[in-house]
């Protein structure tokens, strides 16, 4: 199995002189089976450039997870050029919304309403599907096995899990480790508490000894505070998730679209002095995600 | 029963208490609105209560079974997913007062309330944890929700029903039984059931009338604490009748109300604390 960052910037994309090592398309995963199985995850600008190369591939047969449907996540779909093309099969997964009670379905075609896209969804050439994920779900395609669980963030998210003979990658969405809305002398911290704590276990159990890891780290330790309730993660969060659940790669990724590449080599550098990592064995290798990069596991 | 399917598409509809809703338009007016002062007023509210859990437990989200409490759901939905939640259930508007002549809905809400916290309380003593027992709080302020729900859409036999147990002091569930064929308590356990909410939480529900149900801790402590709220007068269920202790209560507790009472001192305070949340 390989997998390919095609974005891994959050929120917005942010083109230019200042983003062009790291790359500054939204978030996009592309991950091939042994047995050139196409699954992607999220659909973010980053999308645009992988659609270009699957062209060289046709028919596509393919299989999009949508982590969650904020803008920074779905933003390319309409441009995903294989939809327009006959005799491709495209198959989109997500989590149904709790608020509206709508499904992915129904979410993502309103992406292509008449105001917001020229084409309508009705219009489009390939064969397209849609399926709602109940949380912990077990998606078998082909060689590749690819399972979800619910995150934390403003939205229903999935982190996704995906194994195939015997190696594992996990893309953790957008995702805040939670934390207690109580102070520790109310009422409600200690019932709180334990059920954050349960559910921390539960997503450390699920992600255990993974060849790679690919988490939200959206903020230093210095922004964080005042980004508490937004969603997403942090050098440190992550570093220590990394630690605690074993694994052998760490991709941070979801980089703040304000981040120059040589300002986000210095807020991980400086996260990396601050955890004390280093390259003993029994610690996992963390790296920056890059757009472009392919990794093969 | 098909009334019973009916009645759960129509409770997707069914608006939540008006101090509840005016509290939740208040709070999320602030983008900084506190969590847990948002957390506190759903979990004083049968209706967002009910209608929480039953998205959480649904299958269809697939997302935890077995779950009773807000604070259980916040962590599992986030903060944000149910303060979307909580503004979607407010802004189907709010429950009449007085939509049914004998029923007033700020005073049911009181008497749920009332039976919550007495059931919390009447749990600790018999020895459960305070954790479990806010399961014991949610069972109170849920027992009477097929009344609610049976107010709210059967409002004329209800009507009937009301003044008919109000002219002759009849107990309203054995009038609904005679005039309906069923209870509020099979409504609102039936709901219950089909949402997957927690088996122990759907038989409280189910038998809170049921003087021949099964020996359960939670029913006990929900059966005491209800006739107890309606003895205090904290509120108003709609029954005029105040019961006496089934014999299963009375073995639980080893007493009668008046002894219980006795035992339990003073609950003025900790009835008051919650009369807040159906003040408008
Ligand atoms: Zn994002
Ligand atoms: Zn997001």
């Amino acid at each position: 199995m390989e997998f390919t960052f095609r974005g891994v910037r959050g929120s917005i994309a942010s083109p230019g002189p200042k983003t062009v090592k790291y790359g500054g398309n939204t978030t996009c995963i592309e991950v091939r089976g042994d047995n050139g199985e196409i699954i992607i995850i999220d659909a973010g600008t980053g999308i645009f450039p992988l659609a270009q190369s699957l062209l060289a591939e046709l028919p596509v047969n393919c299989n999009i997870f949508i982590t969650h449907t904020h803008w920074d996540h779905i933003q390319g779909l309409p441009f995903f050029t294989p939809i327009f093309i006959p005799g491709n099969d495209i198959t989109i997964y997500g989590a149904p919304d709790p608020v509206t009670q709508r499904g992915i379905d129904a979410v993502l075609s309103r992406q292509m309403e008449h105001a917001y896209f020229p084409i309508r969804e009705a219009e489009l050439k390939s064969k397209i599907s849609y399926v709602n994920l109940a949380d912990r779900e077990r998606i078998e395609i082909g060689s590749v096995v690819v399972e979800n669980i619910l995150m934390n963030h403003p939205a229903m998210d999935y982190g996704y899990k995906i194994s195939c003979n015997g190696k594992s990658l996990f893309f953790t969405g957008d995702h805040e480790w939670p934390s207690n809305i109580y102070e520790p002398e109310d009422d409600g911290f200690e019932e709180f508490q334990d059920e954050i704590q349960q559910r921390y276990v539960e997503t450390i159990d699920f992600i255990r000894d993974i060849d790679a890891l690919i988490i939200d780290t959206s903020y230093t330790r210095e922004e964080f505070p005042s980004k508490v309730g937004w969603g997403h993660g942090s050098f440190d969060t992550s570093i220590q998730v990394a630690r605690e659940a074993n694994v052998k790669h760490c991709y941070l990724t979801h980089h703040e679209p304000t981040r120059s590449d040589e300002a986000l080599e210095a807020a991980y550098a400086q996260a990396l002095q601050d955890n004390n990592v280093s390259d003993a064995a029994s610690e996992p290798c963390f790296h920056l995600a890059q757009e472009g990069r392919t990794i093969s596991l | 029963m098909e009334l019973q399917e009916k009645l759960a598409t129509l409770v997707d509809d069914m608006p939540a208490f008006s101090s509840s809703v005016m509290r939740v338009m208040d709070l999320t007016a602030d983008i900084n609105c506190s969590p847990k002062e948002l957390v506190e007023v759903i979990d004083h509210d049968p209706v967002m209560t009910m209608k929480i859990l039953k998205l959480v437990n649904s299958a269809y989200f697939g997302l935890r079974s077995e779950v009773v409490s807000i604070k259980q759901g916040v962590v599992i939905l986030g903060i944000n997913t149910l303060k979307n939640l909580a503004i979607t259930i407010a802004a189907v508007g709010m429950l009449p007062r007085n939509s049914v002549k004998g029923f007033d809905s700020q005073e049911f809400l009181l008497h749920s309330l009332g039976t919550a916290t007495i059931a919390r309380i009447l749990s600790q003593k018999i020895g459960i944890s305070s954790r479990d027992s806010t399961d014991y709080f949610v069972a109170g302020l849920l027992h009477d929700f097929g009344k609610v729900v049976l107010v709210q859409f059967m409002a004329s036999q209800m009507q009937e029903i009301l003044a008919k147990a109000n002219a002759e002091n009849l107990e309203l569930h054995k009038v609904e039984q005679n005039m309906l064929g069923f209870d509020h308590g099979e409504v609102g356990g039936q709901l219950a059931e089909k949402w997957g909410l927690p088996s122990a939480l759907v038989t409280t529900i189910r038998e809170h009338h049921n003087v021949a149900r099964q020996h359960c801790p939670m029913s006990d402590c929900v059966i005491a604490a209800n006739l107890i709220t309606k003895h205090l007068e904290f509120g108003h269920s709609g029954n005029p009748v105040v019961a006496e202790f089934p014999g299963t209560v009375r073995e639980r507790f080893a007493n009668d109300m008046t002894g219980l009472l006795d035992e339990l001192g003073d609950l003025s305070s900790p009835l008051a604390d919650t009369r807040i949340f159906a003040s408008m």
